[in-house]
């Protein structure tokens, strides 16, 4: 109680101070709208179509490039993290790739498929990738010996000890790196559009900025940060709930 | 005669021991980048480059005065916004981890925050601080600050109980306290904070100039693109891709000295 309280002050107070800076003149409200009128502004949008038409389609590139950075990410992370071989062979040149950031590749991604879409998705998956890939080999390799030994032992097939030895272990490290990757796949859908200039929040907020309307800019720049949060949330959520059964979560649970 | 034999297999099983490193350590990129040599002499797709042009290109754009007027000016906001982004995460992490009500009442805020995808901040920035050097290293603060932040109020949080209460009956300075307790027992959470902030920063720096410039790493690639000098835009994203490198390089150095401490407690405590 005392806590929400406490925030909802936190947030009030930075309301305030934001509407005070221009009132006060420390900014021109040309370059620091008031928050006042940045507001009025998100309530019309949000009444708009085109407002959710653009938050669509910042969000299917942002879904379609996650879901496909995880797919190859477990796919490749899981083959990679059993065979001790592969780990050791592909260590230097994941570490190499893996820095690599990502938005260097907007120019090569432009040139290869134009101001489109696809373009934007090379880069969301590239990024959200080595998140997961990371976490997957790591959460493999840490399967417990004495566990897959037994499993071995009592002659559960391959399948079998996929599901009930390896799966469970590399779920905590999945679900981190999804979470991560999650969120960093946002950060590149919207950057993308900035940059490439394909469709959605992020072009909008780059048009905003070239228009000088600097009310439209602040809002976007609001919705953007929901946005993050609503992503941030669900996924937290959705590592509580499928992790519901394990040690971590447990602990948690019993010291509330 | 037995112990001699033992005497020379030894060396050679320590040669091969360290031909299988290196072997394992190169063999893919070696791989990789024969397979690539010989794929961009059949490849017909112009986009495409093959290792001996693009090392050309390489030298030719970044060896001599292009290294002095774009990487290093580049380079240096990269670690002016990382330093900046240290310091100020850190000494804002340690007040907001040691005063709940504080942390309480910037909770809401701080995830809000953090949950900006810190590239739209590059066109606030624009508006508020014009087209400057200042300009971008702000960016790029503003956006490498929140990991390091965000982990060190973790870890400040996390500092055991008994040996703050142990500092309090000693009466051991305020001061002391934070430089000597609080700060080492939170460093694990600031690396792992600060190892986040790297990638975001890189990310930042690029972007920054892409957007804003007339100059630097960012601006350069994205020139070479828009007048299709393919090798020299690839030569731009592997430049791009060695300072990824060498600053993870020099961060996981950085790292096993700040935490040597830390990773033989581990040790200690696995065994």
């Amino acid at each position: 109680m005392r806590k929400i309280l406490l925030g909802a002050v936190g947030l009030l107070g930075f309301l305030a101070v934001w509407q005070l800076i221009p009132t006060l003149g420390l900014a021109d409200p040309h370059d620091l709208p008031y928050a006042t009128d940045v507001f009025g502004r998100l309530l019309q949008e949000v009444r708009d179509l085109a407002f959710w038409r653009r938050l669509r389609l910042t969000m299917t590139s942002w879904a379609i490039g996650l879901t496909l950075a995880t797919l190859t990410a477990v796919a490749l992370g899981t083959v990679v993290g059993l065979v001790p071989f592969l780990r050791r062979a592909t260590h230097t040149t994941v570490e190499f790739l893996r820095p690599v950031p990502s938005v260097a590749l907007i120019p090569l991604a432009v040139l290869m498929f134009g101001l489109q879409m696809r373009a934007a998705l090379v880069i969301i998956v590239y990024a959200a990738f080595w998140q997961v890939f990371v976490q997957v080999i790591y959460g493999v390799a840490d399967v417990d010996t004495v566990a897959r030994d037994t499993a071995r032992s009592f002659g559960l097939t391959r399948y079998e000890r996929l599901r009930y030895v390896v799966l469970p272990t590399a779920l905590p490290y999945l679900m981190t790196g999804l979470r991560l990757a999650a969120a960093v796949a946002l950060i590149l859908a919207v950057t993308a559009e900035m940059v490439i200039g394909n469709p959605g929040l992020g072009r909008m907020i780059e048009l905003s900025r070239s228009a000088g309307d600097a009310v439209g800019l602040y809002g976007l720049v609001v919705v953007t940060g929901l946005l993050g949060v609503v992503v941030n949330v669900v996924f937290r959520f959705a590592e509580r709930r499928s992790l519901a059964w394990h040690q971590s979560v447990l602990a948690d649970e019993a010291t509330r | 005669m037995t112990a001699l034999g033992a005497g020379r297999t030894a060396p050679r099983g320590l040669g091969v021991r360290v031909a299988e490193h290196v072997l394992y350590a190169v063999g893919l990129p070696v791989l990789a980048v024969g397979l690539w040599a010989v794929w961009s002499t059949r490849s017909a797709n112009r986009f495409l480059v093959g290792p001996g042009p693009l090392l050309d290109a390489f030298r030719r754009t970044w060896i001599g005065p292009a290294f002095v007027d774009d990487v290093l000016p580049s380079v240096y906001r990269l670690l002016a916004g990382l330093f900046a982004s240290i310091v100020l995460g850190v000494a804002a992490g340690v007040l907001i981890g040691r005063f709940r009500p504080l942390r309480e009442t910037l909770e809401p805020l701080l995830e809000f925050f953090r949950a900006i995808p810190p590239p739209v901040l590059i066109p606030v920035a624009m508006l508020l601080l014009g087209i400057t050097d200042t300009m971008k290293v702000v960016v790029i603060t503003s956006g490498a600050i929140w990991p390091i932040l965000l982990n060190t109020i973790e870890g400040v949080r996390a500092t055991d109980s008994v040996m703050l209460e142990t500092a309090d009956s000693y009466r051991i300075s305020r001061w002391e306290r934070v430089w000597l307790l609080i700060l080492p027992a939170a460093s694990p959470r600031i690396m792992t904070g600060v190892r986040q902030a790297l990638s975001v920063a890189l990310i930042l720096m690029v972007i920054s100039e892409m957007f804003a410039s007339s100059a630097g790493l960012g601006y350069r690639i994205a020139y070479f693109q828009r007048n299709y000098l393919i090798a020299e835009m690839w030569s731009g994203i592997l430049l791009l891709g060695l300072i990824g490198v060498l600053l993870a390089v020099a961060f996981g150095v950085v790292e096993r000295r700040v935490l040597r401490w830390y990773h033989g407690m581990r040790e200690v405590t696995r065994a």
